[in-house]
């Protein structure tokens, strides 16, 4: 894929959202830097756990009200800050400048409610359109999304589409008004494996005809590879290496992004190699380590590791990465066989 | 390297290796607890289900002691002393048309009252888990059967069966037992045989019954903890219940008859008397719905703790 | 669809026959009859009666001539009030009791659903806390206890309503609003829980993630999927409805059908008692019904049931 050098569309700048639960203060993202540039397609690459889906909706402001505390950051769009927007300049950004899919579509459209005027709600909400241009625009988006015998299927509930055509329909509410950027939680985690691919092909598709920007997230960094330009690795609600996809997967510089290309089960790989995933769980968001996030589990962890937060080293043009091993008096370590030259 | 703005002395011991072992790995932060123990620290912070709780607890007591506070008697007339008010010198719930002392029958009451309850609620949990513990492990044509009767049953309201079986029986706490608790246990029974076809459905079960296990024993072994927490809330429930439907049919002259005393009955008698008497009704009507709120909200309180869902 | 509806109104049937005639076995059971309030009769007169009433003939053919006489929509006719049919008797009294829950129902539906619709919007604020504590309230107060007090503070020492009897419709507030504490307490916990669900759900981020201010999301899409369940309220609230009014009507000397049962329990008159009897199982057994047949109707992925992709 070709390399994106292009000016910031959304910028992203320490992010810090906390939630108040019964249990405590749990922080969620803990000062979250990353862009995204006009026309590509950035992947949030993580675990559950690690931030990115709160990181994803706090550019929307979709995270509850009541218990999420905003602790700090940026979120600049249009030249203005998205966190200190009032909640009705909001409304007429979610939609037609900013659009969400979710994770499970399933749950993700209104079970009462035809598919159609799901999506008309939102033409006549943004667009004032007339209730004659709405229905046929309604048709060109599910058309546009790969849903044969759209007249008919507009006047269809949710439950009479499968999981696959679900999502193209969360993915035509989205695009109704024409947004500059995507947003895509997780798109495919809940479908089949097949499918996964078709909706993959569709969101790269839409994204070359429309020339929208898209912030993918995703744990599984196969995904990644055929549909990102760059990517930003989160870990423990921290961005911990971005860089081209060429660029992670060829080199990459942070033990954890080691860990999560060597847990891809390779093609050509024979049975006997065991897939290795990284032991042990993302550390608790009530009571963060103080320096990097990854230290528990981090086989070259250092002492300093555990007391203080790495800063970035930059390797080229798009590719940084935040880790102790890249000090000048860290040992050298090299990097696993088996990563070097994946995919 | 960029570092941020603190002021880092480099020294060469900071950048050895440290030894990680996998079990630190894994370590979630925080005392690790079980289900139960993280459910009970959920309900202790419920402090409107604790206050039930200790109200609960407290009115048990006053029903097992109340009568013996006060050197007054329920029993026997004394018409010298009919209609006092109540104070704190004398009686405290004041005396009723025949002299007895209030406080004492609102605390009898209480008894039968409660006394009731627990039978239709044991009744409720032991009908109700054995039909449907029979009915699911059985399966096939008895438990269609079963199902069947379960569901005309569930179409039988509580409150005609209770003023049928009434209007048979001699009013006592045995006839009213069997009143209220002869169609509410159908709940339990579902409840019941939905986990019991779970289970059949697990592995272990089959592996344990291809060894020659007890089927008692993995019943009680595994089906009880599973449903347990399920029980419980609806025993809280059971509860207000059941003193409802004695109240309502000792009001409608169907339970508990004079001079024997239930919570029912003294409203009943208080109802009538409130034109000039009003605190004949206000004391026995105060216990009663204080007890019908105490379960409801310790029952809340317990669903809420033991939810699984609510875990995060 | 229709094969749904025919299972269960085959399942009422069913259930009404066995009340019925579990009923109606059970009033053989007991002692009286329509001869003792009258005055001492000869053997014949006494004779006379008891073939006026088939009580002469056996035991299985009274149970024919009963049920025979319930399809027609005889009842039989009542053991006092000098031989009156039962069904006038009960169609005299109706309308009373229907208007007294007609009202109830609509008042605690308004009440419950705000009480319900407020706590959730602020979920954990005071109003929540408030409208909540209400609701407990309004369930654990039985209306026996309600309904005396109510006519005591509100009746005679405020004077504002009337204590008993029905003469005007400002009578039929004080009962009816007893009543519906029940309804609008039911109705509003249910509410709130609903919709603190479906405030959780996907579909309604996506909809705020559409860009739809969050009246339009409740009203849109909130609003529709927690009055859904509504339905499956409709028994327990059916049930306290119809202990409600025979409770209120007696507290109130209110002339409607819940006195007048409560009445024939004491004089032991049967066939009222069997009349009524059957009548209240008919509204609960009807009362199920429709809400398993709306519920059928209002899900539409019951209603749209195949058209699979």
């Amino acid at each position: 894929m070709a390399a994106v050098n292009g000016e910031a569309v959304l910028s992203v700048d320490d992010l810090r959202i906390s939630f108040s639960t019964y249990a405590g203060e749990v922080q969620a993202v803990r000062g979250a830097t990353f862009d995204l540039r006009r026309g590509e397609t950035l992947a949030i690459v993580g675990e559950s756990g690690s931030g990115k889906s709160v990181a994803a909706r706090s550019i929307m402001r979709l995270n509850p009200e009541s218990n999420t505390i905003v602790r700090g950051g940026e979120i600049i769009f249009d030249g203005e800050d998205l966190l200190k927007l009032s909640e009705k300049r909001m409304l007429d950004i979610r939609g037609p400048k900013i659009a969400m899919v979710f994770q499970d579509p399933m749950t993700s459209l209104d079970p009462t409610m035809r598919v159609g005027r799901q999506i008309i709600e939102s033409l006549k909400q943004h667009l004032g359109m007339s209730g004659s241009r709405a229905a046929e625009r309604t048709v060109e988006l599910l058309e546009l999304v790969g849903i044969p015998n759209a007249e008919e299927r507009l006047k269809q509930y949710p439950h009479q589409f499968s999981g696959g055509m679900r999502q193209r329909v969360v993915i035509a509410i989205a695009l109704a008004c024409d947004p500059q950027v995507l947003i895509a939680d997780e798109p495919t985690t809940a479908l089949d494996v097949t499918i996964q691919a078709q909706i993959l092909e569709l969101l790269r598709e839409l994204q070359v005809r429309l020339g929208m920007s898209t912030v993918l997230i995703t744990h599984d960094l196969g995904v990644v590879a055929s549909t990102a330009h760059r990517i930003a690795v989160m870990y423990g609600g921290k961005i911990i290496e971005t860089g081209t996809v060429r660029e992670i997967f060829y080199n990459p510089q942070m033990p954890y992004t080691w860990g999560l290309l060597a847990s891809i089960p390779l093609p050509t790989a024979d049975r006997s190699q065991d897939l290795i995933p990284i032991p042990g769980t993302p550390p608790d968001a009530t009571d963060p380590p103080k320096g990097c996030p990854f230290t528990a589990r981090c086989p070259y962890a250092m002492r300093i590791c555990g007391d203080e937060m790495p800063g970035y080293t930059t390797f080229s043009d798009e590719h940084r990465a935040a880790c102790w091993l890249h000090h000048q008096m860290a040992p050298n370590v090299e990097r696993p066989a088996r990563i070097t030259g994946a995919k | 390297m960029e570092t941020s703005n603190r002021q880092i002395t480099f020294t060469p011991d900071l950048f050895e290796p440290v030894e990680r072992s996998p079990e630190e790995a894994e370590k979630i932060r925080g005392a690790p607890v079980g289900f139960w123990g993280d459910a009970w620290r959920r309900l202790k912070r419920n402090r409107i289900a604790v206050a039930a709780g200790c109200v609960i607890i407290l009115i048990l007591a006053l029903a097992v002691v109340g009568p013996l506070l006060t050197p007054y008697t329920s029993i026997g007339q004394d018409l010298d002393r009919q209609y006092k008010t109540p104070s704190l010198s004398g009686f405290w719930f004041g005396t009723d048309e025949f002299g007895r002392s209030m406080f004492d029958r609102v605390w009898v009451g209480t008894r039968v009252s409660l006394y009731i309850a627990a039978l239709v609620t044991a009744m409720d949990m032991c009908v109700g888990m054995a039909y449907g513990a029979l009915s699911g492990y059985y399966g096939g044509k008895v438990d269609n059967i079963m199902q069947r009767i379960v569901e005309i049953l569930v179409g039988i309201p509580i409150l005609i069966v209770a003023i049928l079986t009434m209007l048979i029986l001699e009013p006592g706490i045995l006839s009213l037992t069997i009143a209220i608790g002869l169609t509410g246990w159908t709940s339990s029974a579902r409840l019941i045989r939905g986990q019991v076809l779970r289970l059949k459905e697990q592995e272990f079960f089959l592996a344990s019954r291809s060894l020659g296990a007890n089927t008692f024993r993995l019943i009680t072994k595994h089906l009880i903890p599973n449903v347990f927490y399920i029980l419980i809330i609806t025993l809280m429930y059971t509860v207000p219940t059941a003193v409802f439907f004695e109240a309502f049919l000792s009001f409608i002259g169907l339970g508990i008859q004079p001079p024997a005393a239930s919570l029912g009955a003294l409203i009943n008698d208080g109802a009538h008397q409130m034109r000039f008497y009003p605190y004949m009704l206000i004391f026995p009507a105060a216990v009663l719905v204080t007890i019908t709120i105490s379960f409801r909200l310790l029952g809340d309180g317990l669903r809420d703790a033991l939810d699984p869902r609510m875990r995060q | 669809m229709l094969k749904y509806i025919l299972k269960r109104l085959v399942n009422a049937f069913l259930v009404l026959f066995i009340i019925t005639t579990v009923t109606w076995f059970l009033m053989q059971l007991l002692p009286g009859s329509p001869i003792q309030n009258a005055e001492k009769l000869t053997a014949e007169q006494e004779a006379q009666v008891g073939e006026q009433y088939n009580l002469d003939k056996p035991l299985p053919v009274q149970y024919a001539l009963y049920m025979t006489g319930l399809v027609r929509g005889d009842l039989g006719n009542s053991y006092l009030y000098g031989g009156t049919p039962v069904t006038s008797i009960i169609l005299d009294r109706l309308p009373v009791s229907m208007f007294l829950g007609t009202q109830a129902i609509v008042v605690g539906l308004v009440v419950g659903l705000f009480l319900g619709i407020v706590g959730a919007l602020k979920q954990n604020s005071i109003w929540d806390s408030g409208a909540a504590f209400l609701a407990v309230l309004g369930v654990s107060v039985p209306d026996f206890v309600l309904a005396p007090l109510a006519q005591y503070w509100l009746g005679l020492k405020l004077g504002i309503f009337p204590i008993a009897f029905f003469e005007s419709w400002w009578h039929s507030v004080l009962p009816s609003l007893v009543l519906s504490t029940v309804v609008a307490a039911v109705i509003a916990t249910f509410t709130r829980t609903e919709m603190l669900e479906v405030l959780g759900q996907d579909y309604v981020t996506l909809a705020k993630a559409k860009g739809l201010s969050k009246l339009a999301v409740v009203l849109k899409h909130v609003l529709r999927n927690s009055m859904i369940p509504l339905v499956t309220i409709m028994l327990p609230l059916t049930a306290a409805l119809v202990t409600g009014v025979l409770i209120v009507e007696t507290v109130f000397s209110i002339p409607g059908l819940g006195e007048q049962f409560v009445r024939s329990i004491f004089e032991k008159d049967f066939p009222i008692i069997m009349g009524t009897t059957i009548l209240f199982s008919v509204f609960f057994v009807a009362s199920y019904l429709l809400q398993d047949i709306l519920y059928g109707l209002i899900d539409p992925r019951i209603r749209v049931a195949g058209n699979r992709e």
